[in-house]
């Protein structure tokens, strides 16, 4: 008789340490009910463009199933480093400066796992996106929260930068355009933070996924900053610009010896990113402006829907400038973040994630995704108002 | 045109019977302003007409659509202007269009019948001076009509919540 096998045993701690993402609940609870409206949407509501879906039809009846690079493909990231140039003046190398991957998730992760060293800090400002502490804690390092507060809409302050760096602090992750706040930072407040990272001597991982999606003014490139291109990380893709979020295809813009310690890690993990998702890539850059710009129009007129509704309803909500998020203020009616969005699900059919999910610094707001068509928000917003009033 | 009044063109080019309040919401613009504003793009003609797609065939319709394209002669001086006018103001003639390559405009026509359609062509159309050769293509089904795609597509569902 053998010896009988417990799995358990065999699972590594880290991932025992790591809690199990709090959206995770939601998608649970709101896949067990009918009907219900989704504000839980962390991706666009359109469909891939016609052109890119396309390009990527006429790709496989060519038979282009190969690998690529490791890199990705030359011309994809000719593309890529042609988009910066002429966007933030800001020039990367194809051959050695970017890398395509597979989503920003795995960029971020390879990030992370390329500058960390065990028991490395690595600041997040806080309300954060769910994946970046568990990816700094499977990579050995210590994921150590910035806050940031409605009062300063959601910026990261110098002031709060400086109150957690220590002598082991590695990198700092932004992520402006924000999720899940929608709060952008503009080149004044990122000077300011350029000004502490050099006097520090700190990596910045710089998560711009949502650059496009910016509605008062235009997006300013952290890398772009005087200085700041070799101590930056820049992460962008094309999920939320173009709807892409199905193909997976991002790409990493670093200092040559970051993008060759990033891609020892993915050759042997991921070896390359998808090729049809790449010649969809290239599609979206050379074609794709058009599209987006209409597609980010049509998330401007929601967002002004959405805002003034959770205003009008007596749920305060700053006004996000980028992204596609709102975040509104339960305080007001006196239940946690995870109270109010449980009872709007169980009583009213309408799905938001509490702001607790994203760190303790979204205690007391929502999650409001208005990557969704009008007739929907405005359903959700009578269905809110419905609810507080009877709280 | 500034962006804002690109927003509400594209909210009546969305929905025509979208209120001023629906809007003022979408844009954050007063609705004073939206209505000021619509006011002016009727007055100025940059809103022609407020128009529903219809999809005839699903309603039962009969009507017969045909696209007429036309080999003409110029008169001098007047160029094209003078027979577009006349063919314009035909109400069986839906839309009329100036066209590079082989021919030179392009009609389309609607009647009750093919055989409708066809006598007018023949008696109205081909019998014009500066008409020098018609050809007719009888529409047998419509996909799509001013960027309505007129069949269901599924939709593909999106989990109800992602990060």
């Amino acid at each position: 008789m053998r010896k009988t096998c417990r799995p358990s045993r065999f699972v590594a701690d880290v991932t025992k340490k790591v809690p199990p993402s709090g959206i995770r609940r939601y998608f649970d609870l709101a896949s067990e009910i009918d009907d219900v409206i989704s504000l839980g949407v962390g991706e666009p509501d359109f469909v891939t463009p016609w052109h890119i879906r396309e390009a990527c039809i006429h790709s496989l009846e060519c038979g282009e199933t190969s690998y690529t690079s490791n890199y990705g493909l030359l011309e994809l990231r000719e593309e890529i480093s042609g988009f910066f140039t002429d966007k933030f003046t800001t020039t990367y190398d194809p051959k050695s400066e970017i890398l395509v991957t597979s989503g920003v998730s795995e960029a971020l992760d390879l990030a992370i796992r390329a500058i960390t060293n065990p028991g490395d800090e690595i600041i997040i400002p806080q309300p954060s996106y769910v994946a970046y502490t568990p990816s700094v804690m499977f990579a050995g390092g210590v994921p150590v929260p910035a806050d940031t507060c409605l009062e300063n809409e959601f910026k990261l302050h110098a002031e709060d930068l400086e109150d957690v760096i220590t002598e082991k602090t590695k990198a700092l992750i932004l992520n402006y355009p924000n999720n899940p706040t929608g709060a952008t930072m503009g080149r004044k407040d990122l000077e300011a933070i350029a000004d502490v990272v050099a006097e520090h001597d700190i990596m910045v991982i710089s998560d711009e996924v949502y650059d496009c999606l910016t509605y008062n003014g235009k997006h300013t490139c952290f890398a772009s900053l005087d200085g700041m291109k070799d101590r930056t990380i820049l992460l962008n893709g094309f999920s939320k610009a173009y709807a892409m979020t199905g193909f997976r295809m991002a790409y990493a813009l670093a200092p040559r010896e970051i993008i060759a310690s990033m891609m020892l890690i993915h050759q042997y993990s991921m070896l390359c990113a998808p090729i049809l998702a790449q010649i969809g890539a290239i599609e979206a850059l050379r074609n794709g402006t058009r599209e987006m710009e209409r597609m980010v129009r049509d998330y401007d007129r929601r967002r002004n829907l959405i805002v003034s509704g959770l205003n009008r309803i007596g749920l305060d909500c700053f006004v996000p400038t980028g992204a596609f998020y709102a975040f509104p203020s339960v305080e007001s009616t006196g239940l946690t973040s995870e109270e109010f969005a449980e009872r709007l699900l169980f009583e009213q059919k309408v799905v938001t994630i509490p702001g607790n999910v994203f760190g303790k610094a979204g205690d007391g707001f929502l999650r409001c995704s208005y990557a969704t068509s009008r007739e929907e928000i405005e359903k959700a917003l009578a269905r809110l108002e419905e609810f507080v009033e009877g709280l | 045109m500034d962006e804002k009044t690109r927003h509400i063109l594209e909210c009546l080019e969305e929905d025509a019977r979208m209120t001023h309040d629906q809007i003022a919401a979408l844009t954050g613009l007063p609705v004073q302003e939206v209505d000021k504003r619509i006011r002016e793009m009727e007055g100025n003609g940059i809103i022609r007409k407020y128009k529903t797609v219809i999809d005839w065939d699903l309603a039962g319709d009969e009507n017969v659509y045909a696209i007429i394209e036309l080999k003409v002669s110029l008169e001098r001086r007047l160029g094209y202007q003078a027979l577009v006018e006349r063919l314009y103001k035909f109400p069986e003639v839906r839309s009329v269009r100036l066209l590079s390559g082989q021919y030179d405009l392009s009609l389309t026509v609607s009647g009750q019948s093919m055989k409708e359609v066809a006598f007018f062509v023949a008696e109205k159309i081909s019998t014009l001076d500066q008409v020098q050769h018609t050809t007719t293509h009888f529409v047998l089904k419509t996909y799509k009509e001013d960027g309505i795609i007129l069949y269901e597509e599924d939709r593909v569902a999106r989990l109800p919540v992602t990060p």
